[in-house]
């Protein structure tokens, strides 16, 4: 790794608010660090579990999620269902030996840019003195997902 | 393969706990069959081959290989990749084979800490100088070597290239039978093969279709180890708290596991189309537990969803039991180096 | 291992790099960006312009499309909600499905954040490839066309609610109008003189009342609350409990009998805030619509004790129109938008104990003091001290009570000023020797005829003082204070601590959110913000709309506003209604989950999931099913299902995975070095 180490976050903003408020960030021209890598999703209860192994596995530092806060959701409760996976799989992703802070929830409305830009800031500082997390080298290939043919039955009984 | 001589049929016994060959076996009286079509080339747990057998024959010699168990060792790597030359079909048969089963568990650790475990900490052993295994000794007569045990374990299509994939722990005779079929009836008749990566002697839906259980939507409020509680007979496991992977694994094995009450471990791998199967179960049952309201402050909603989470005691080796070598992250890393042992 | 053949279904991808002038050009390299797309897999062509957005940038990407053959497109420039729309309109009208397109935000999220130019340059890369590699993934989708039901539900009648309801059955369209209290009005019926023009609030809104009550196009359901609704715009089934009155509306005349006879008084703590007495069956003031009285059932004494009956009894209708027995009715109203405006709570002065409210009897807040005098209020408009009698001969008057605070709220309540300044007035005008303080942090007025009442004001002689109150004692340090309210503030404009005695201390309190208002939000299922106030979809450019489609609001419920902002809100809310009736139909974004019926195992895990209540399970072939019309996209279950079986258009596992991988093209070595 080179010596200037710059993490990498992919972050997933809900549409409504957490996509909004880095809108918002931008448009205030707020600076903050460009580690942030955003995709954009409808609702933070879109983010499957799979996306942030996804992530970890693909190179990144650290993976945020970003929604409504409780109670703000576009969708009611979508975030709090983001919440209850979040929870699980951290849980999980300690047994994985990822460190807590490289995958975060956080919450940030649309008029709350200058959270979301603290937030990113602090990940990024936060995944600075965790160093690099390089995961694709450690894992070799693999295939997956493959469908299911039909098995169907020719022989006679003997 | 010349007009008059049967095909060749192979099974190898890699890591893995044997259970596959038994279940072969338990395709009862249908094994007569088999023995009538196929020629036995190599099939060390119930015929005498040695591997200088294999390496005299000539390439794609055999028919059929069914590979049993995951790539532990380098020794496991070397068959694999003799014996993907020597057959036409290298067929991944079980858990082990095709998504690293129980033994690819331990890739939540470190080569070093499961030898230390078994070798020096486990209460039973009694190892004062502290010995474990190395790949190479000398000894008076010479060098003795054994092979090299991985610190990753391996699903089969992780080492070779594989036609197809026969799910289970271990898969079922009934499926196992009906694979054969296919392939005796392309070799005797034409008929044609399923594509290759094909999982073969499954279905393409979950689990809880072929499970009788009554099902309800779900709101979990906590879970429970199996010891903890005797489930009601007739109602779906998960929603009275057991974790069954039902759900998000892929079926052919008739339900068994939930039908006697035990919630499904998931030995059929993930559904088409779903990347990490340990991931999307999380989700799943994580999306259904009740705790935690839109209207309650992120302090209560915090605590009240934490413990039920805590209520999950080990979602790593549930959740991943079989699928850890194929699942994204395939491996932990471990005391904060990278895990890397040996080359990827 | 699997190595995907781009030879045969190769997309041809078009991907555009906009400058926005120099707002993405100065702090990303936007020629190199292009330059870099170019050589990435399946793009046929990449191009940097001034400005994508404009005609000319526009028609860059649909002559490209005609002649090169594009089959998606990449345009890398603002926000998606800003120009997402424009783009996907190009793309249409040269041919290509608009959701065969994607947009990469390198102005908002990348070259207004930084300034550096290195950094912003690789991540621009980083996020357009994530968009060239997601977009080689998106499927054509048509808009789902949804009929709008011509029915419109106002909840509350306050004016703003009032004035949706007149605009739209004025414009033939048929409105539900609900309001909890037993009459319309609102708090502009409790309000004596309307600045600037000191207009007596009764005179320009009991005709409006009125009308509501006479159109025919109008429903009108009062002491009503609005428990449950399900659908979505066009087509939305709301469940109203319409209390019961113990009074039956058919056979009433509104005499007034029952009230006068009536022989228990309880204080009104609603419409007089405290301040008078009402009978127990009653109606709040005289002009209340409708005519028909209520009977407040807890403090009944035939309620409580089974004797009494004496409204009854005086009843002179036939039949009788009291009804002990009735019951509350549960009606279901089909609508096709709904207009909130349910107006504002005070900020209760007690909880800025400071200032005395609760504990000294002259301390009065802005509502009492607008029921004191108001000339039907409780002292016929006499401004008296709390004993009823005494005149006061100083009055100080406090702004910002609640507003403009760290410890309550931070906001300005935006009417305080203007209605202290009318506080002041009334006084000169009913008390014409008294000495009157007007305590104020800044005086903002903002407003046509605002300023001019301001200084109309300064020449009647109010005495400005700008500082914050400290304190609002009874305690005297010199005889001069003795029996007085002293005022303890810093004049910030002599630099110098002063404290006032005075007779009588208004506060000018704080407009907040309805207690409430959190769950008011979710059961129409749109946003509030931290203070509790409705999130308009966009603060200047949609102000009347919400996140949620069909859901529009009107009035203070919105954030403070004054009377003529309320009337032009919820006219604004009606016209915008009013648009979608006379179209008749609107399309819909086509972001919806579906469940593949052959796949799906029935395990239930998705059917609790959907806060829309879409996903349904057929009991038969033990399978769910999301039902399209009632879906609203947000991916909550697509994210749940164990399966993989629900799969959530636009928004697919495929498109995110691949999305994934492209914003972390450089991340690993061997994708680098490839």
């Amino acid at each position: 790794m080179s010596e200037t180490y710059e993490p990498v976050i992919v972050g997933f903003l809900c549409n409504w608010c957490s996509y909004r408020a880095a809108d918002l960030a931008g448009t205030a021209r707020i600076k903050y660090a460009p580690n942030m890598r955003a995709i954009r999703v409808m609702c933070s209860g879109r983010v499957d579990p799979q996306f942030v192994m996804k992530a970890l596995r693909e190179g990144a530092d650290g993976v945020m999620i970003a929604g409504c806060h409780p109670g703000e959701c576009h969708y009611v409760n979508g975030n709090i269902k983001a919440m209850r996976r979040f929870y699980l799989l951290r849980k999980m992703l300690t047994q994985l030996g990822v460190e807590e802070e490289r995958v975060q929830l956080i919450w940030a409305s649309a008029s709350e840019g200058i959270l979301l830009a603290e937030k990113v800031d602090q990940m990024t500082e936060a995944l600075r003195a965790l160093g690099p997390l390089n995961w694709d080298e450690k894992v070799v290939n693999r295939s997956n997902g493959y469908k299911a043919a039909e098995v169907a039955p020719v022989l006679e009984e003997a | 393969m010349t007009k008059n001589e049967k095909p060749k049929l192979a099974m190898y016994w890699s890591s893995s706990c044997g259970g596959c060959e038994v279940s072969v076996l338990n395709i009862h009286e249908k094994i007569l069959t088999v023995d009538e079509v196929f020629d036995i080339a190599f099939f060390p747990c119930i015929a005498d081959f040695k591997t200088k057998d294999v390496e005299a024959y000539p390439d794609g010699h055999i028919t059929v290989c069914l590979w049993n168990g995951a790539i532990r060792n380098s020794e496991n790597e070397e068959m694999a990749h003799l014996l993907r030359k020597k057959s036409t079909f290298m067929v991944a048969f079980g858990s082990c084979a095709y998504e690293g089963c129980i033994p690819a568990l331990s890739n939540l650790t470190s080569k070093e800490a499961t030898f230390n475990t078994v070798y020096k900490d486990n209460p039973t052993i009694d190892n004062p100088e502290g010995i474990i295994p190395l790949t190479s000794v000398q000894v008076p007569e010479g060098e003795l070597t054994i092979p090299e045990f991985y610190n990753t374990v391996k699903s089969l299509d992780q080492v070779v290239d594989v036609d197809y994939y026969l799910p289970g722990c271990p898969p079922e005779p009934e499926q196992i039978w009906a694979v054969l079929q296919v392939i005796v009836g392309a070799l005797l008749e034409g008929a044609p093969l399923p594509p290759k990566g094909s999982i073969v002697g499954a279905s393409n839906v979950a689990v809880c279709e072929g499970c009788e259980r009554e099902k309800s939507e779900k709101a979990i409020d906590r879970f429970y180890r199996p010891y903890e509680i005797v489930p009601e007979p007739d109602v779906c496991l998960l929603e009275q708290g057991l974790v069954c992977m039902g759900l998000a694994t892929r079926g052919g094995c008739g339900a068994l596991c939930p039908s006697v009450g035990i919630g499904c471990r998931g030995c059929y791998g993930p559904m088409p189309g779903v990347e990490d199967q340990g991931a999307k179960m999380l989700s799943a049952i994580a999306s259904v537990i009740s705790a935690g309201h839109e209207s309650m402050e992120e302090a209560e909603l915090e605590e009240r969803i934490q413990t039920v989470v805590d209520t999950i005691a080990d979602p790593a080796g549930t959740f991943y039991r079989f699928s850890m070598a194929h699942s994204l992250l395939q491996r932990a890393k471990v005391n904060g180096s990278n895990g890397k042992g040996e080359a990827a | 291992m699997t190595e995907k053949s781009n030879s045969e279904n190769k997309e041809r991808v078009g991907v555009y790099v906009c400058h926005c002038g120099t707002n993405i050009s100065k702090v990303v390299d936007v020629e190199e960006v292009a330059r870099w797309a170019g050589e990435q897999p399946n793009v046929e062509v990449a191009r940097d312009y001034k400005f994508m957005c404009s005609s000319l940038g526009q028609e860059l990407i649909e002559q490209d499309i005609k002649e090169k053959g594009l089959t998606r497109v990449v345009c890398a420039s603002c926000s998606p909600h800003m120009h997402e729309k424009t783009f996907r309109t190009a793309c249409e009208r040269a041919g290509l499905n608009p959701f065969l397109f994607e947009m990469t935000n390198i102005r908002e999220h990348d070259s207004w954040i930084t300034d550096d130019k290195v950094a912003a340059t690789a991540k621009a890369k980083s996020l357009v490839r994530g968009s060239i590699d997601r977009v080689i993934h998106h499927e054509p989708l048509e808009q789902i066309p949804v009929e709008i039901n011509p029915n419109t539900l106002v909840v509350g009648g306050g004016i703003a609610g009032i004035t949706s309801a007149l605009e739209l059955a004025d414009a033939g369209y048929h409105v539900y109008l609900v309001e909890r209290e037993p009459s319309i009005g609102g708090h502009m019926a409790q309000l004596d003189k309307t600045f600037p023009t000191l207009d007596c609030s009764a005179c320009i809104l009991t005709p409006k009342m009125v009308d509501v009550a006479q159109h025919d196009n109008i429903t009108l359901l009062t002491w009503s609350e609005v428990e449950k609704v399900d659908g979505y715009l066009g087509n939305f089934s709301v469940t109203v409990r319409k209390k019961a009155r113990y009074v039956n509306e058919e056979h009433c005349t509104g005499c007034g009998i029952c009230i006068e006879k009536c022989p228990f008084k309880e204080v009104d703590e609603v419409f007089e805030a405290g301040m008078g007495t009402r009978k127990v069956i009653y109606r709040p003031f005289p002009q209340a619509v409708p005519k028909y009285p209520v009977i407040d059932k807890e403090n009944c004494v035939y309620f409580k004790t089974g004797k009494c009956k004496a409204c009854e009894k005086f009843c002179p209708t036939e039949p009788n129109s009291i009804e002990f027995d009735q019951e509350d009715e549960i009606l279901q109203i089909d609508v096709g938008n709904i207009i909130l405006a349910t107006g504002y709570d005070l900020f209760d002065s007690k909880r800025i104990p400071q200032y005395g409210y609760g504990k000294l009897d002259n301390v009065f807040t802005g509502l009492e003091f607008e029921r004191m005098v108001n000339a039907a209020g409780p002292t016929d408009g006499k401004i008296v001290l709390r004993d009823k009698e005494s005149t006061p001969k100083s009055v100080g008057i406090v702004h910002c009570v609640g507003s403009r605070d760290e410890n309550y709220h931070k906001y300005c309540s935006k009417v305080c000023c203007m209605y202290s300044l009318k506080f002041a007035h009334l006084v000169h005008e009913r008390i014409p020797d008294a000495e009157i303080y007007d305590f104020y942090i800044d005086m903002r007025t903002p407003g046509k005829g605002y300023e001019e009442f301001y200084n109309r004001l300064l020449e009647e002689g109010t005495h400005f003082i700008r500082g914050k109150v400290a304190e609002v004692t009874d305690a005297a340090r010199i005889p001069e204070e003795e029996g007085k309210l002293i005022i303890q503030v810093e004049d910030t404009l002599i630099g110098k601590q002063r404290r006032i005695p005075v007779d009588m201390v208004i506060l000018s309190s704080a407009m907040e959110a309805r207690a409430g208002s959190k769950e008011v939000s979710q059961l129409f299922k749109m946003g509030c913000d931290f203070d509790g106030f409705f999130t308009e979809r966009h603060p200047k450019l949609d102000p009347v709309a919400t996140m949620t489609d069909g859901i529009l609001i009107a009035g203070a419920c919105q954030g403070p506003k004054d009377v003529p902002e309320s009337v032009s809100q919820g006219a604004a809310a009606a016209a915008r209604v009013a648009g979608l009736i006379s179209r008749g139909t609107v399309m819909m974004e086509p972001v919806r989950a579906s469940i593949d019926q052959e796949a799906c195992s029935g395990c239930k895990i998705c059917n609790n999931m959907c806060p829309f209540n879409a996903i349904i399970f057929h009991e038969d072939r033990k399978v769910s099913e999301v039902i399209t019309a009632l879906c609203q996209g947000c991916g909550t279950c697509v994210a749940a299902c164990p399966s993989g079986v629900i799969t959530g258009a636009h928004f697919t596992n495929d498109q995110l995975f691949a999305q994934i991988e492209g914003v972390l093209w450089d991340m690993s070595a061997e994708k680098a070095s490839a």
